[in-house]
């Protein structure tokens, strides 16, 4: 069994073998594997429970909740019993804001692997910041809901479907009064039912997914037929429409109200409409939470039928940055259970890099998962395709439209710059702040390289995304004033030698 | 706004804004708030707009709040305990660096 959970920064060993970041699926499964594989493991997460966004509150969850979350839900239960037994150290509620070069000698004991590189992991647990050593690293970060810019989504009554989500799955909480779900993706109709099954009433789901999508995903459907989507996903779009009213072909959304929200107008190719409503959650699916491998100098291409940027990965799901996996959702979206298979994959990976698993045994035991890996696959292709988001919700087209949430930079201003020629995201974002608030750019990167890419004409893989730097996360002095090396930390983040102010800094001021 | 699906026993007393609210054990204080109504957590930056928590999940940022006197802590990633002081953030002074530590 794993101990108890490791609350302090002091509490961790100087070195592991392993460290994973990341509790979800793929996490969870990789630091399982590599502590079953003998190397001592130590999973890092910020969230106060294992099961990442997908398996939110597994642990907790009564029978009731797994009835109504489905199966899919409750196999979580089964990831996180077996990290549970498998005897990784686990510290949850940690924020990790950087995974760089290690230098000097390596501190540790038998289990040093002379040959292998190591990397310095930067974090902070229960209000202290501390530097670990790892033989090797797994991100797995996972995923984040794709942004869905337009008129109004910044009023209070707006929310994403997966927030929902997971104040359903973690309090228990059910929208009350008039909700409305719009967007696109199979995390919409699963929400919604979701929903209707705990009792909320839905007023409507508005459905932007272009008409054209299913020509372009036709070609790609034998896959689909073959797949497990198939059914679940046409189970879920009978019971949805069958409940609720399904509106299609929306192609503009607006909210109204001062303060809150009151109403939700909403435009398809035949027309105009406007619901009244108390909440409204949007979604137009998810792409990987590409920051921290994007800060710490991981090589990346654009995905084009992911419409996202993604890290170059090898077939044991490591990426260009030796001593670095990304498995799971992070490393290109596949789902929950591609990213358990590929977590596998990953630790055994790390593994023979590690020196604790021969190349033979590893290719052995990574070849049914390769196949299991593969077979998940099947039917991605089509849903790519099909629920790729509209274009006019991935570089909006009204000016007024708020684009960077933090700093409240509009399209408006962001076309103006484009159309003086800005050089990139990165100059953008010097210009007009764009980016730079405390999200660091997760809300308005993908739709700043959309806005350029319209604006000039090129591909999104053309124009590239914001370059980031560590911290990935907001970083507190009073956190880094009991780091072991606080002259250089301290200056690295906050540019001063000074560590006796206690303000709390946000990173994106720094860049 | 929102209900609970179980009422759960027992209670955790906190307070928004001087406001004594209840919420239960394992709540974050974004769900307590959301629980009580509360959607509108802080004013924005440059506009002073109300904002709302957005992702529940730690990425957006729109759900900063001061606990116990420590601003810009993430509502819906802080477990809610008994007796928390939260307030609400309004605009700049309090999420930018002090003044000289601009770059
Ligand atoms: S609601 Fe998005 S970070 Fe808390």
């Amino acid at each position: 069994m794993s101990g108890p959970s490791l609350e302090t920064a002091s509490a961790l060993a100087s070195r592991y073998e392993a460290v994973v970041i990341g509790a979800g699926p793929a996490g969870l499964t990789a630091a399982a594997r590599l502590a079953e594989g003998g190397a001592s493991t130590l999973l890092l997460d910020e969230n106060p429970a294992p099961g990442g966004q997908i398996y939110r509150s597994i642990e907790a969850a009564g029978a009731g909740d797994l009835r109504r979350l489905g199966p899919d839900y409750a196999h979580g239960r089964a990831v996180a019993e077996r990290f549970r037994a498998s005897g990784a150290a686990y510290a949850p509620r940690a924020t990790v804001w950087d995974v760089g070069p290690a230098t000097g000698p390596v501190a540790g004991g038998a289990a040093d692997r002379a040959s292998t590189s190591n990397r310095l992991v930067s974090l902070t647990l229960g209000g202290a910041g501390r530097a670990i050593e790892a033989g090797h690293v797994i991100l797995a970060t996972g995923a984040i809901e794709r942004p869905m810019p337009f008129p109004g989504w910044t009023l209070p009554g707006v929310m994403t479907a997966g927030a929902a989500q997971i104040a359903l799955k973690t309090a228990g909480l059910v929208p009350t009064g008039r909700v409305i779900v719009a967007g696109c993706g199979p995390l919409l109709y699963l929400l919604t039912s979701q929903l209707l099954d705990a009792g909320a009433e839905i007023a409507a789901v508005l459905d932007t997914t272009p008409r054209g999508n299913w020509l372009r995903a036709a070609p790609h459907a034998p896959g689909f037929l073959a797949s497990a989507y198939m059914g679940k996903g046409l189970k879920l779009l009978r019971t949805v429409r069958t409940r609720t009213r399904v509106i299609g072909g929306v192609t503009a959304l607006a909210t109204e109200g001062t303060g809150a929200l009151r109403a939700v107008r909403y435009g398809t190719g035949s027309g105009k409409g406007a619901l009244e409503a108390d909440l409204l959650l949007v979604h137009q699916g998810v792409v990987p939470n590409a920051n921290f491998s994007n800060a710490i100098g991981c090589a990346h291409h654009f995905d084009e039928a992911q419409r996202a940027f993604v890290p170059d990965l090898d077939d044991w799901f490591a990426s260009s940055l030796d001593g670095v996996s990304i498995p799971g959702d992070g490393g290109g979206i596949a789902g929950a259970a591609a990213a358990e298979v590929s977590g596998e994959i990953a630790a055994l990976g790390a593994l023979r890099r590690l020196g604790r698993l021969g190349e033979a045994p590893a290719m052995e035991a990574a070849l049914p998962l390769r196949r299991r890996w593969k077979s998940l696959q099947r039917g991605r292709a089509f849903l790519d395709r099909l629920y790729a988001p509209s274009p006019a919700f991935l570089a909006p087209p009204d000016d007024d439209t708020i684009v960077c949430r933090c700093e409240e930079v509009r399209a408006g201003a962001v076309r103006e710059a484009i159309g003086l020629g800005v050089a990139g995201p990165n100059q953008l974002k010097t210009f007009l702040r764009c980016g730079m608030g405390p999200c660091q750019g997760r809300f308005c990167a993908g739709t700043v390289t959309e806005m350029i890419a319209a604006g000039r004409g090129e591909s999104p893989a053309a124009v590239g995304t914001y370059r980031l730097r560590a911290p990935v996360k907001p970083v507190r002095l009073s956190e880094l004033a009991s780091f072991p090396e606080t002259p250089e930390a301290v200056l690295a983040v906050t540019g001063s030698h000074s560590t006796d102010r206690i303000e709390p800094l946000s990173t994106g001021d720094m860049q | 706004m929102f209900r609970r699906l179980r009422e759960a026993a027992p209670a955790l007393r906190f307070r928004f804004d001087g406001e004594p609210l209840t919420g239960v054990p394992g709540d974050t204080i974004a769900a307590a708030l959301l629980a009580s109504g509360r959607l509108a957590l802080r004013k924005s930056v440059v506009g002073g707009e109300p904002r709302a928590p957005y992702c529940m999940m730690g990425v957006c940022f729109e759900c900063l709040v001061e606990v116990d006197g420590v601003a810009n802590r993430q509502a819906c990633l802080t477990p809610l305990t008994d007796g928390m002081e939260v307030r609400s953030q309004s605009g700049a002074r309090t999420i930018r660096p002090a003044a000289g530590q601009e770059p």
